[in-house]
């Protein structure tokens, strides 16, 4: 077996033919992170009891002669924001340094449920907040494409240990591109549901109408499975929707003949011109394929930035409010009175990143300023929403970038804040509006870094999405062009 | 919008954190920079445009209502396990009412 390269296909395979065992797969890919990791930094900690109990249950269903699951045996890696009960969740944040999760996120119920093996939580930026994984207090994730540059954020290590193989698949979060940007920083497939797919239990919010649970894979069919595993309604999840999930396996036919896809002509000016070369193949590709492409527009694109920026940060202030030195573990010492203790233990324990996030999420929400801040971006969330609604009328499909450029070198843009969030320009509409959303890898530049492509459809119409990526990847992505 | 350093300590109060002089000056300047940029919404006119909170989709009329079974809540011990101080299952906070 080799442990790197393995999918869920090949697991599957593996455990009936007994070439193998859960419990011996789970050691194996244990020792194997555990040996890489010294490269990548993409692990913060391991649960190696938790992975070789979920294993041992595994191998005892088999030999009991009952199904273990769609993820039977499954190497998995969730995100340090994702609670598994029982398991360090530091949210790569100083302040939950010691914070062990009371209980398990409905997400990782479901994907044990299903046989998944939880080996590791992995690391990423501070809260989730960022897009290199540079602000993580326990230290940047290198991408293993190029161990010099920043594997995207804030679900860079979700994505470097699929790219590294030291997962089969991995769970990231995603609130204004967390999982696409970095899956197409290191050329694996991330994908974000819609809004209320997949439940928010256990997920540790930082901002809540426009955070999303969603599946890394290294193929599109791997990063269906995994989905389906966890997505539908939860009770303990008042957002999550009630829409039956569809059965993403049998709509991946690989016929894309006529389906409409649209090309928003708004995210195709500004871009760097290998990454927009490398798009344009994989459109042609699509093209070739059967699909009819047309342009379309999304004319609020340009005021997104804006958009996201008052409403993920007065979210942000809201919820990272309460880490006030009084229930989760960190607590700054020497201060005499109670709201003392609370500036002191936020001002030790909150990263810069934080810190400029609840600031201006506090100014935009703070007297004054409500209306003219927090109140217009709602509103120009209703335009930006409306414009997918409106493109939806005409396509089943929007292809796109995911990222102006490809993986930027660690430090290049971590002095100038502003330059950070441009770099999620494509990605934040689709968290805006609450559909689903994809990276698909697509080709590399002539320095080996790996581009995605996104693919965007309308609520719940993730099937068509995976349909689209599935038929890409089956021929072979932009060779088919 | 200029944002001074005033501002960035009011704001800093309002928000519970506490920030060092350099971090003080460096936030005035990022923050200025980033609501500048923010700025530009004002451009788009949005009178009669309602505000989205959240994305919403249609349920049934019952459908948020759960079956009304007692399930065991999280226990007392796990709730304060994580405190940094606790005793007699509550949380321990600097005296707040002085006798």
């Amino acid at each position: 077996m080799n442990v790197a390269s393995l999918t869920i296909d090949q697991v599957r395979a593996g455990l009936r033919a007994k070439e193998f065992t859960a419990t011996e797969l789970a050691q194996a890919a244990l020792d194997f992170a555990a040996a890489e990791n010294a490269k990548t930094n993409a692990y913060l900690h391991f649960s190696a009891e938790r992975a070789l109990s979920a294993a041992a249950e595994v191998d005892a269903a088999l030999g009991r002669g009952e199904d273990p699951g769609p993820l039977a045996g499954v190497p998995i890696a969730v995100k340090d924001v994702i609670l598994v009960k029982d398991v360090r969740n530091t949210c790569a944040s100083r302040l939950l340094e010691k914070f062990v999760a009371p209980y398990d996120a409905t997400a990782v119920q479901r994907l044990e449920a299903a046989g998944g093996v939880i080996i590791g939580k992995a690391n990423c930026d501070e809260f989730a907040m960022g897009s290199s994984n540079e602000n993580s207090a326990f230290g940047p994730v290198r991408n293993p494409v190029a161990l010099d540059r920043v594997p995207g954020g804030s679900s860079g290590g979700s994505a470097a240990v699929v790219a590294q193989g030291t997962a089969v698949v991995s769970l990231g979060s995603d609130t204004g591109g967390s999982i696409r940007q970095p899956a197409s920083f290191c050329g694996v497939v991330g994908v974000t549901p819609t809004y209320g797919r997949v439940s928010r239990y256990g997920l540790v919010a930082f901002a809540s109408s426009l955070d999303h649970i969603g599946p890394f894979a290294r193929n599109v069919r791997d990063a269906a499975t995994l989905l389906q595993s966890i997505a539908g309604r939860d009770p303990a999840d008042s957002t999550s929707a009630f829409a039956p999930v569809a059965d993403y396996s049998g709509a991946m036919t690989g016929d894309i003949r006529s389906m409409r896809l649209g090309l928003p002509k708004e995210y195709f000016a500004g871009l760097e011109s290998e990454t927009g070369g490398l798009v344009e193949k994989g459109i042609a590709a699509l093209r070739r394929l059967g699909a009819e492409v047309r342009e379309v527009s999304l004319p609020n694109t340009e005021y997104a930035i804006s958009c996201y920026y008052v409403i993920c940060t007065a979210e942000a202030s809201s919820n990272l409010a309460r880490y006030d030195g009084v229930r989760y573990t960190s607590r700054a010492a020497g201060a005499n009175s109670l709201a003392g203790m609370y500036r002191e233990t936020r001002g030790e324990g909150f990263g810069a990143e934080c810190k400029r996030r609840i600031m201006l999420g506090t100014y935009v929400l703070s007297h004054g300023y409500y209306d003219a801040y927090y109140i217009k971006a709602q509103k120009v969330r209703t335009l930006i929403a409306r414009d997918f609604a409106n493109a939806f009328k005409e396509v089943d499909a929007l292809i796109t970038p995911v990222s102006p450029f490809p993986a930027f070198k660690l430090g290049e843009k971590l002095d100038d804040p502003m330059q950070m969030y441009l770099s999620d320009i494509y990605t934040i509409t689709g968290d805006i509006a609450g559909i689903p959303c994809m990276s698909v890898p697509c080709g590399a530049t002539h320095d080996g870094l790996p581009v995605g492509m996104q693919i965007l459809t309308n609520h719940f119409e993730e099937a068509a999405m995976f349909r689209i990526a599935e038929a890409f990847e089956r021929n072979g992505g932009i060779a088919a062009a | 919008m200029k944002i001074t350093e005033a501002t960035v300590r009011q704001v800093a109060e309002l928000a519970n954190l506490r920030l060092t002089e350099t971090e003080t000056a460096r936030m005035a300047r990022e923050m200025e920079s980033i609501l500048g940029h923010i700025d530009k919404m004002a451009e788009l006119d949005t009178t009669d445009v309602p505000p989205m909170a959240q994305v919403l989709y249609d349920a049934g009329e019952t459908g948020t209502l759960r079956a009304d079974v007692e399930h065991a809540p999280l226990s007392n011990d796990s709730a304060v396990a994580n405190a940094p101080l606790a005793g007699n299952g509550f949380f321990k906070v600097q005296l707040v009412i002085e006798r």
